[in-house]
Formats: structure tokens, sequence, C-alpha cells
């Protein structure tokens, strides 16, 4: 198998688990609304506020969800012994980083999609400039998968993970929420020539994100 | 004829504490070589050594023609580990999770429904892991094990879980496995019954090997 096969594998493995136990849209999701539903009940919604701040509050649920996926892809491992079958595979490491990195994005495009649909919905927001929201989206989501999973493999044999990962991951990621909350600042205001230079560095994160999780990954599983 | 094990004066620490304590040891392809001793003589932990799922601190460790002081990863596809934990995910069924490791071992995924004919796994193949009993996830750990088509199979208390029926099934492939030319190391505490299957017992006391160590030439399985 080459590379792209592997990674395919392992993405396919993980998602199917997902599809099975519904952890993203059963869990996940519910939390990541409940967020944006009690920032809708604690701002003043007839100011404007909500407007204001839905980009921020958005990507703060989108970080709170991140974390409960990657400890969600790393638990998986851990029962059964499974990192030890992982490990004994003969699968590439940087295809099982890249694998597990790909199926966390991809439940989180979908939660995110739903979340914005809220945010629509709740914040009373419209999304002028399609083009650099959606690319300032995917561009943040495989950072975000590619950080979480790189962190979450560092925790993955420590029993204080569930506190670790947050600790070590949000200061690392705040880039991208920085990054994500201007560019859809800026989408939302209808002014997307204000967007690009964000998109840039959303995706300049998501590409040494991948890059360090290929090479780290793989001595991070052994030593984990 | 190269051995597929060597190993002289390894020394493997677990934390501060030496789990392998100048251990030496030869397996010849075809050797069923039984690893006895007591409980926290070392046997797990030489198993994983073997298996390049732990380092070696000190001494010379080469298996299947690899000196794991240097590389513990490239052999893992040419061997296969049965634990005392199956190394499965419990939300795919057990065709599922015989697939993925026949996948990621480069093996055909048609030798996946052999494995599981030969454990008599077949009538559970659709069968969620998470629903398998103890007895049943141990024969679905050792038909993965089969199915990636192993040159050295190790074995930690396969005997441990097993119905009657099941324990049967075990010596026969065990049978098979040595007839086959793959090297067995088997760890047990079972020892009437597994001497009958070894070509040769080492004793492990406290890290050190003891006994018959170094393989014989044209060893003949031993079996009633």
């Amino acid at each position: 198998m080459n590379l792209a096969q592997e990674v395919g594998l392992v993405a396919g493995k993980d998602l199917r688990i997902e599809r099975r136990a519904r952890v993203t849209l059963q869990q996940i999701l519910p939390f990541g609304a409940i967020v944006l539903l009690l920032f809708a009940f604690a701002l003043d919604p007839d100011r404007g506020v909500l407007r204001r701040v839905a980009p921020g509050l958005f990507w703060v649920a989108v970080l709170l969800a991140v974390l409960l996926a990657v400890s969600r892809a790393f638990t998986i491992e851990t029962e059964h012994a499974a990192r030890d079958g992982l490990r004994l595979s003969g699968l590439d490491p940087a295809a099982i980083f890249l694998g597990k990195a790909a199926a966390i994005a991809v439940q989180l495009v979908v939660l995110e999609a739903l979340l914005a649909a809220g945010v629509v919905l709740l914040f009373d927001v419209s999304l002028s400039s399609i083009g650099p929201l959606v690319l300032a989206t995917l561009a943040a989501t495989v950072g975000l998968a590619a950080t979480g999973t790189l962190y979450g493999v560092l925790a993955v044999g420590l029993r204080m993970r569930e506190t670790l990962v947050p600790v070590l991951l949000l200061p690392v990621v705040s880039p991208v929420l920085l990054g994500a909350t201007r560019a859809w600042e800026a989408a939302i205001d209808g002014a997307p020539s204000d967007a690009w230079p964000w998109v840039g560095v959303l995706s300049v994160f998501a590409v040494l994100a991948v890059g360090a999780g290929m090479l780290a990954f793989g001595p991070l599983l052994e030593e984990a | 004829m190269q051995p597929v094990v060597r190993l002289r004066s390894i020394v493997c620490l677990l934390g501060r504490f030496p789990a392998l304590a100048g251990l030496d040891l030869d397996a010849a392809a075809g050797e069923v070589v039984l690893l006895s001793g007591g409980n926290g003589a070392g046997k797990t932990t030489l198993l994983r050594l073997i298996a390049g799922l732990v380092a070696v601190h000190s001494g010379e460790a080469e298996v299947l023609g690899r000196d794991l002081t240097r590389d513990r990863r490239s052999h893992r596809r040419e061997l296969a580990l049965v634990g005392h934990e199956s190394a499965c995910y419990d939300d795919l069924t057990t065709r599922e999770n015989v697939d993925f490791a026949v996948r990621a071992a480069g093996a055909s995924p048609d030798v996946a429904a052999d494995a599981l004919e030969q454990l008599g796994l077949a009538p559970l193949a659709d069968v969620a892991h998470g629903r398998l009993s103890t007895g049943q996830r141990r024969r679905l750990a050792l038909a993965i094990a089969l199915a990636r088509g192993p040159k050295l199979l190790l074995l930690d208390e396969p005997h441990a879980g097993l119905d009657a029926e099941g324990r049967a099934v075990l010596d026969e492939v065990l049978a098979a496995a040595s007839e086959d030319g793959r090297t067995v190391l088997l760890a047990s505490h079972e020892l009437d019954r597994t001497r009958a299957l070894a070509t040769r017992e080492v004793v492990l006391t406290a890290g050190r090997a003891h006994g018959s160590l170094a393989a014989e030439p044209q060893p003949e399985p031993a079996r009633q």
C-alpha cells in the first residue's frame, strides 16, 4: 500500500467507528450548540453585540469541540491496547497521523457546517463573502485537526490526558482562533479583501502543523 | 542458519526497574520456544522487546535480521504479537477488525475470512468486538495474528480465557505454525499443556533466562 492508501485505511477506520458510536453528533455537536446558546443568553441580543462577537463565539465553540474530538480519537486507541496493534500494524506513522487528522477534520467540517447554521439563525448573521469564509474555515480546520492529533498522541499514555491536552493545545492553536475569527469578521462585514491575508496565515499554519505532525507523530507514538 | 531471534546480554528497564537483566536467547525458524517463569520474571517484557514495543537499554538484539538497538519498527510487519488484550476496536465487527489488520500488514484480504474460519469465528463475523466474550476476543486476536502471515509469532498466555474447544484450536494452530516454518515464542503458566507443544523451554527468573538458551539444530517438535 502507498501512503495515500494507508491514510485512507486509518481515516476510514476512525470514521467508521465514529459513525457507529455517533459521539460527534450526539455529544460534541450538542455541546457546541449549548456553548452558542449560553453566549446568546449571556450577551445582549438587542444591541448587535451578538452579531459582532459571532465569529469569535463560533470559533471558541469549534475549539472546545476539537478538544473533545481529539480526546475521543485517542481514547479508542487506548481501549484494549489498540495502540499496540496500531504500532505493530506496519503502517507508516506519517500515514497514521494523516489518517487520524483527516478523520478529525471530516468530523469538524460537519460540526462547523451545523454550528454555522446555528450562528446564522441565532445571531442574525449573514455570510456574504462565501469564498474566503470557506477557505479560511478549511485551512483552520486542517490546522486544528493536525495540531490536535499531534498533541493527542503526546498525551495518549498519560492518566491526566483529559486535562493535559487542553492546557497544551489551546495556547498553540490561538493563532488559528485569531486568524479564523478575523477572516470570518471580514467575510461577515462584506470585506473579502481583509479576509485573504488571514486565509494566508491559516494556510501557513495548516501546512506547518501537517509537516510537523508527519515528522513527530512516529516518535511520539513510540514513546507515549 | 541465521537465528530468527538472537539476544545477547539484554537489559531492559521499565522506569528504573530492570525487567530484563542480562538475558541471552536464540530462536531458529520453525521452533516453538516456551518461556516459563513466575510472575514478574520478564516474560511479557521479553515478548514486547522482541516486537519492538519497548526499547533495548543495552545488549545486542537481532530479530528477523534487524538490529533492534538501531531500528525497532521495520521488522514489525513480519511478526505478530498476541498480548493480554485483543488490540481491537469495540465499534468494529470481528470481520472489520481482521480486515483492518490484514490490509495494514499488506496481506491479501482473502486470508481474513480463512483466519476467521480457522478460529471458529465465522458465525461471529458481523458481531461488534464490544459484544464478544473474553474467550472470543482471544480467538479474534489470534485470528488477526495468523491472518497477517507472520514469520515470528509472539504469544503471551494464549490459553488464558479460552474454553476447551478454543484451547484445542489453539494447539492445532501452534502445531501448524511450526510446520509452516514459523517461529513461535510462547509465554505461559500452563506448563503441562504448552510443554507438549514446545520444542524447547526457557525459564526466566528475575529477568534472566535459564535452561536451553540456544536454538538446537533441526529441532524435533515434542507433541502428544
